[in-house]
């Protein structure tokens, strides 16, 4: 009881104050004034942000502050990096000290009604999956009543696991851990039939075992983890470009534009590729260089080239595009026209 | 004629002297101390010889990508291609001659203190406290005498456990003394009130909760443009944090001194300052260096929480390599890596605090 005094006392605190902070003058003009986009991440999740041995950032979420730097400044390398945990990226958001929250980020209601943020797309649908071992021979989630399942504690994946077994009538018993690398441990120990995350994480799971080649991810997805980047609101502008970073990307793919191609592409007559490129010029009131877009796909690549190179096929976390195939693919990536 | 020949001396019984004498006195001296010897042998027939297999004989140790590791032992490669990330964070590899000159200035200003001959000890010392600091200061941050500023998120790995860590004891042990006089001037009730409120309160909550409570609460409290560093502010909370645990320490030491001293230094004539410099805090600190240390070894260790705010000291840095997508299912190597860095420098200082009672025993001890 004290506890939720307590609560909500705190949290009616950071709403009053986030509120407050929200109005107080735009983000998009503040960091044109920096000269540089300071950028909430994930302090270590393989694919999505991660440092390499030199330091430098990489993955998905950190490329979707790269395209928005070179969306504002001509140049991706204009970020700064705030790696965040999950239980301070949304203060460091609402308190001003980052601009754009790209960390793995479920897009829910209760995040963007009661946080005072706003989340501007779509950069990886995620779901919660099972990998299971080969040699069980079970092709399908609903084959797996009476299974010991690994999951992590303490986070939705236990209330989703839970709540998938309960519809469909099954039985399970689960095997707690604290980290994701227990919980992987433990699996390979033979602790546990199944192992449970969010798919994007059973692969990299995958390959922290001895012989990943022993095990496979079921098809099924139990729960809807759309992830994307989050910013404050109260500046419409600065939410825009955020948003149509991202969708310059997808489009270039849908265009078959590439960081390879692109100089080529400048020539084609195809006047959706010179909107986009710039050489067409459209009033998109953004706010930003007519070559926006150019930048972007030159610097940073298309949605595919992001995709392969930190998820996919070019990485070893070999991740099907599956859901974020695009729209006409049979996946669920859909960008608005630029025009 | 039958003379008398002394036998010529026997050496003594084998079972009672040399190797096996030890053995038999301190090994098998009783059938419990027998069988709990190999017991003992036992397990460590189990435990080592697969320990030195997998981080010695069959481990990798040359290399620079993961496809160079066999995964039949450890793969040192790992710790080898990010060690510079372990030791400096994002620290610029151009400036990393910064840290390591302000850990050398740091040796040199030691050093000499350990010399028992050493004439100007309290100069040293008192530049020790005054000077080293703003040199330390302007020379890893910069943006002064033509160095590059390099911020403090930049900073990590082993280097930020260790600016955590002496911050931390610096700032800690006089503010912890300081705290332990208010709280024992029993003349001063107010003073006493506060430094007793100010212990109670810090010891009564986690360390964790001071870091979060500065890393997640505090930026609310400032205005927008405002930003407080974050190092700074996980500083801030450490030494204060500590600075009650010291305090606590240090009265254990006051309360041990005999009334007598303070009498006789009364009786001295020395007034409160004098007393307590020259007379009561000589002794009673002596008395609590094991505690001292014991405080210091634990900041040392509890530094590793810094994580959960995002700071990247040596453990959170190896966390954020283990997920590397080109270097996944290394995390032992990691972790035993941090292990054996945590070890050496809690076991130096648990060295150095033997070595301090040694040299200050007046023959007090029993």
């Amino acid at each position: 009881m004290k506890k939720r005094i307590l609560m909500t006392a705190v949290s009616t605190l950071t709403l009053a104050l986030a509120a407050g902070a929200a109005h107080a003058g735009a983000t998009f003009d503040a960091v044109k004034k920096k000269g540089f986009v300071q950028c909430g991440v994930n302090s270590g999740l393989a694919g999505f942000s991660v440092p390499d041995e030199k330091g430098v950032w990489k993955g998905m979420d950190v490329d979707v502050c790269r395209a928005v730097a070179a969306a504002v400044f001509g140049d991706s390398e204009k970020v700064k990096y705030t790696p965040l945990t999950a239980k301070e990226r949304f203060t460091a958001l609402q308190s001003g000290e980052i601009d754009i929250l790209s960390r793995n980020t479920t897009w829910t209601v209760t995040r963007d009604g009661g946080l005072g943020i706003g989340f501007t797309g779509v950069t990886y649908y995620d779901g919660q999956g099972f990998l299971i071992k080969k040699k069980l021979g079970v092709k399908s989630a609903l084959k797996l009543n009476g299974a010991t399942v690994c999951v992590q504690s303490g986070t939705t994946t236990e209330l989703n696991l839970a709540d998938y077994f309960g519809v469909h009538k099954m039985k399970f018993k689960p095997v707690v851990y604290d980290t994701a690398d227990e919980t992987v441990k433990s699996f390979e120990a033979g602790r546990c039939d199944v192992l449970t995350s969010d798919q994007s994480q059973l692969y990299a799971l995958r390959i922290k075992l001895a012989q990943p080649e022993s095990a496979v991810v079921l098809p099924e997805v139990i729960s809807k983890e759309p992830l994307g980047p989050a910013v404050r609101q109260g500046d419409a502008e600065w939410f825009n470009i955020v948003r149509w970073s991202l969708f310059a990307m997808l489009g270039a793919e849908e265009m078959g534009i590439s960081s390879k191609n692109i100089d080529s592409m400048k020539d084609s007559k195809n006047p959706d590729v010179k909107r986009l490129l710039g050489t067409d010029v459209i009033k998109h009131g953004l706010g930003v260089a007519d070559d926006w877009a150019y930048k972007i796909v030159k610097q940073v690549g298309n949605y595919s080239e992001v995709f392969e190179r930190n998820v996919g096929m070019g990485s070893p976390l070999k991740i099907s595009r599956g859901q974020n195939a695009l729209w006409n693919k049979g996946g669920l990536q859909y960008a608005p026209p630029i025009r | 004629m039958a003379t008398f020949r002394p036998h010529a001396d026997l050496p003594p019984p084998a079972t009672s002297s040399g190797a096996l004498g030890w053995v038999r006195q301190n090994l098998f001296d009783s059938p419990v101390n027998g069988a709990m010897t190999l017991l003992a042998l036992y397990l460590l027939y189990l435990a080592v010889p697969p320990l030195v297999d997998w981080a010695l004989i069959k481990a990798d140790w040359s290399g620079s990508r993961s496809e160079d590791c066999s995964k039949a032992g450890a793969c040192w490669v790992f710790i080898g291609v990010r060690l510079n990330q372990f030791l400096y964070g994002f620290y610029p590899v151009a400036e990393q001659w910064r840290v390591n000159l302000t850990i050398a200035l740091l040796v040199a200003f030691v050093l000499p203190l350990f010399i028992k001959r050493f004439v100007l000890k309290q100069w040293l010392g008192a530049a020790l406290l005054v000077v080293y600091p703003i040199v330390a200061y302007h020379l890893l941050v910069g943006g002064s005498f033509g160095l590059v500023h390099v911020e403090t998120s930049k900073w990590g790995g082993l280097f930020l456990t260790l600016v955590i860590a002496v911050v931390g004891m610096v700032a800690a042990l006089p503010l912890g003394i300081l705290l332990a006089l208010g709280r024992r001037a029993e003349n001063m009730p107010v003073l006493k009130a506060l430094c007793v409120a100010f212990i109670e309160l810090w010891r009564g909550v986690p360390l964790i909760t001071v870091l979060f409570m500065s890393s997640v609460m505090l930026p609310f409290f400032l205005p927008e443009d405002m930003s407080f560093d974050k190092l700074l502010r996980a500083l801030i909370g450490v030494a204060l944090f500590e600075s009650a645990y010291m305090a606590e320490v240090v009265r254990g030491g006051l309360q041990g001194i005999p009334k007598g001293q303070y009498e006789a230094a009364d009786a001295l004539g020395l007034g409160y300052w004098r007393a307590t410099v020259l007379v009561i805090l000589p002794q009673a600190l002596k008395l609590v260096i094991p505690g001292i240390v014991n405080t210091f070894i634990a900041l040392f260790k509890d530094t590793s929480l810094v994580l959960i705010i995002g700071l990247f000291d040596l453990l959170g840095s190896i966390q954020a390599a283990n997920s590397d997508t080109n270097w996944l299912g290394f995390s032992i190597e990691g972790y035993v890596f941090a292990a054996c860095v945590y070890w050496v420098f809690c076991f130096g200082m648990s060295r150095y605090s033997q070595w301090l009672e040694a040299k200050l025993h007046t023959g007090h001890k029993r």
